[in-house]
């Protein structure tokens, strides 16, 4: 990781309206999710850039938000020897242009986005679930899937077939808070909440 | 109308069968012997390793990383322990970036030591495969002297590694691992030159420099295809900056360059691995913080805090700050990265798996097109997939 400013220098002058963070290993760019693919087509085919292979795209799920996921695709260019990583809020219900056409790698890195968080790719040549079983339902690694899941199977052995059954724990799925009350809590008393303003 | 008859057949292959490595089913459209169509069906193996890592605290998280790549499990472990190092800022003691680099190179001979005989044996040689897992069971020695077991490790921890190696272990694996240049030799003796591997490898499943990169391949199918590009010489981390070695690049990308360069590669990390165990010095191998690591066992005997600490780390886990980042290391398969996303507590908010694996099980279809059914088993055996870490 040479050379680091003059790469900086070169996006800025490409994209004047984003912000452009640099992280030691990599930079970020935050876009507007109608801009991901003129974009990512934009760093891929400047001579001067040339981020030209896709590592990988994923997504997290922060469901407080009004734009729940954050859509994150990282490019690598290896002759400059640098990584970009693309990042855009994107609403439950938005549809994402297929980048499939600019990078063969996307195609199963989107279908993986499609399983895992329901993100719905435009133009895709394939859109199928990849990682989970035929006939899944549910979209698991959105914050509100259960870790249980709601299905699990068997083999029946007078069915002579495997079967699928809703979830049932013996014992109840346990997520301990291990917040401590020394470090962790605003320390807020129930009608207590203008003390701060005098206090201070 | 003109009516076309289409002679293809659609087969099956897998889930179930010895030269998918695991549990691949392929769809494939034949015309008569020749593969117009390989569909890689994944999934089989998915266990939701990101969805439980997000209900984990980051040490309990690290057992996870050895069950992806089974057959390459510490450097796994060392994608997931510079991510977390990197969000923690910690700076890893000299003595821990020297163990790991002796570790990952011992994995990456045993990764090799597996997949060169595996893919030996797809394309019809057995004896390769009962040599090389004669030597891999006296590297696991090695795994089995610092962690205590053979392959789920859990070893690489963030901020250093778990324990020292024990006393005597430095000579003991320099005299061992000497030993390997012979046994490599023989092995291509037995190999190389080999009539019927040249038939099966040479030319099959060409991959070019552009598709390779177009297609995010990584490791040894990316250098195959002539792209000298290896992440432990340009984005060098822990010790790789110390040490020197070679990086093996390939001329036509076809399977024999692969095999090619997985047996030199054998042979550059004998060289690093000799170059460490002549560097590294005594010293700590842990960072000096009981809120990461944990406490010795006698001063936990002795000291309060010592126990306090103890009793925290193991519930609670440590806190690491808010923030976000992707580490890669180059694992044996290629391109091992996290994606980590921490929201301050104690456990990782999100954390995606880049696997090359997955990146080069895509590259099937494109690959087998226009060879022949039985150059299916010939160009995966070349790509080394193993589905841990492909399903994830």
């Amino acid at each position: 990781m040479i050379d680091e400013p003059p790469i900086k220098k070169i996006l800025e002058e490409r994209f004047p309206n984003f912000k452009i963070i640099y992280k030691k290993e990599y930079y970020e760019i935050y876009i507007k999710k109608d801009e991901i693919f003129d974009t990512i087509k934009k760093i891929k085919e400047d001579p001067e850039l040339c981020y030209d292979q896709l590592t990988d795209l994923t997504a997290v799920d922060y469901p407080s938000r009004e734009e729940r996921f954050e859509l994150i695709y990282l490019f690598l260019s290896m002759t400059l020897n640098s990584r970009i990583v693309i990042k855009s809020s994107i609403k439950i219900e938005d549809k994402i242009e297929s980048i499939s056409s600019l990078y063969k790698s996307a195609n199963w890195f989107e279908r993986e986005c499609y399983d895992l968080f329901g993100i719905y790719f435009l133009n895709h040549p394939d859109l199928r679930r990849i990682m989970t079983d035929y006939n899944f339902e549910g979209h698991p690694l959105r914050k509100d899937f259960p870790l249980t899941g709601h299905t699990e199977v068997r083999y029946d052995d007078l069915e002579k077939k495997v079967v699928y059954e809703p979830v049932q724990l013996n014992q109840e799925f346990r997520n301990f808070d291990y917040m401590s009350p020394w470090e962790g809590f605003e320390n807020e008393l129930i009608g207590d909440e203008k003390s701060k303003d005098k206090d201070n | 109308m003109k009516e076309v008859e289409i002679n293809s057949t659609t087969l099956n292959f897998g889930p179930q069968h010895p030269a998918a490595h695991g549990v691949l089913r392929l769809v494939v459209d034949l015309d008569g012997e020749v593969v117009e169509r390989a569909e890689p069906h994944i999934g089989l193996l998915h266990r939701g390793t990101e969805k439980l890592i997000e209900y984990k605290t980051y040490l309990q998280a690290v057992p996870y990383f050895d069950r992806l790549d089974y057959v390459s499990p510490m450097c796994q472990e060392h994608a997931f322990a510079l991510s977390t190092e990197k969000l923690l800022s910690l700076e890893v003691p000299i003595r821990a970036q020297y163990i790991r680099v002796i570790f990952s190179e011992i994995t990456r001979i045993l990764n090799h030591l597996l997949n060169i005989p595996a893919y030996a044996a797809d394309i019809g040689a057995v004896t390769p495969f009962l040599w090389c897992f004669e030597k891999r069971e006296k590297l696991l020695e090695f795994h089995e002297a610092v962690s205590g077991a053979r392959f789920h490790a859990a070893y690489f921890r963030p901020g250093g590694v778990h324990q020292d190696m024990p006393k005597g272990m430095e000579e003991k694996l320099y005299d061992y691992i000497n030993t390997l240049p012979k046994f490599i030799d023989d092995l291509e003796e037995l190999l190389t030159n080999n009539r019927i591997l040249r038939q099966r490898s040479v030319d099959i499943g060409i991959i070019t420099k552009q598709e390779a990169i177009d297609w995010g391949c990584s490791g040894p199918v990316l250098r195959s295809s002539g792209v000298a590009w290896d992440l432990r010489r340009s984005q060098p981390y822990d010790a790789y900056n110390k040490v020197d070695f070679e990086v093996p690049i390939g001329k036509k990308g076809d399977c024999f360059d692969r095999y090619l360069i997985r047996i030199e590669e054998m042979r550059q990390s004998i060289k690093i691995i000799n170059q460490c165990l002549e560097q590294i010095k005594p010293g700590i191998i842990s960072v000096n913080d009981n809120k990461i690591t944990p406490p010795k066992r006698n001063t936990m005997k002795k000291s309060m805090e010592s126990l306090i600490h103890h009793f925290k780390l193991f519930t609670e886990g440590y806190r690491v700050p808010t923030g976000e980042t992707y580490c890669a290391v180059e694992a044996p398969k290629g391109e091992f990265g996290v994606f980590l996303v921490s929201d301050g507590s104690s456990k990782p908010y999100r954390c995606k798996i880049r696997a090359p694996g997955f990146a080069h099980l895509q590259t099937l279809n494109h690959l087998s097109r226009g060879h022949l059914m039985a150059d299916i088993a010939a160009i995966l055996g070349s790509l080394d997939i193993v589905f841990g870490e492909v399903d994830r």
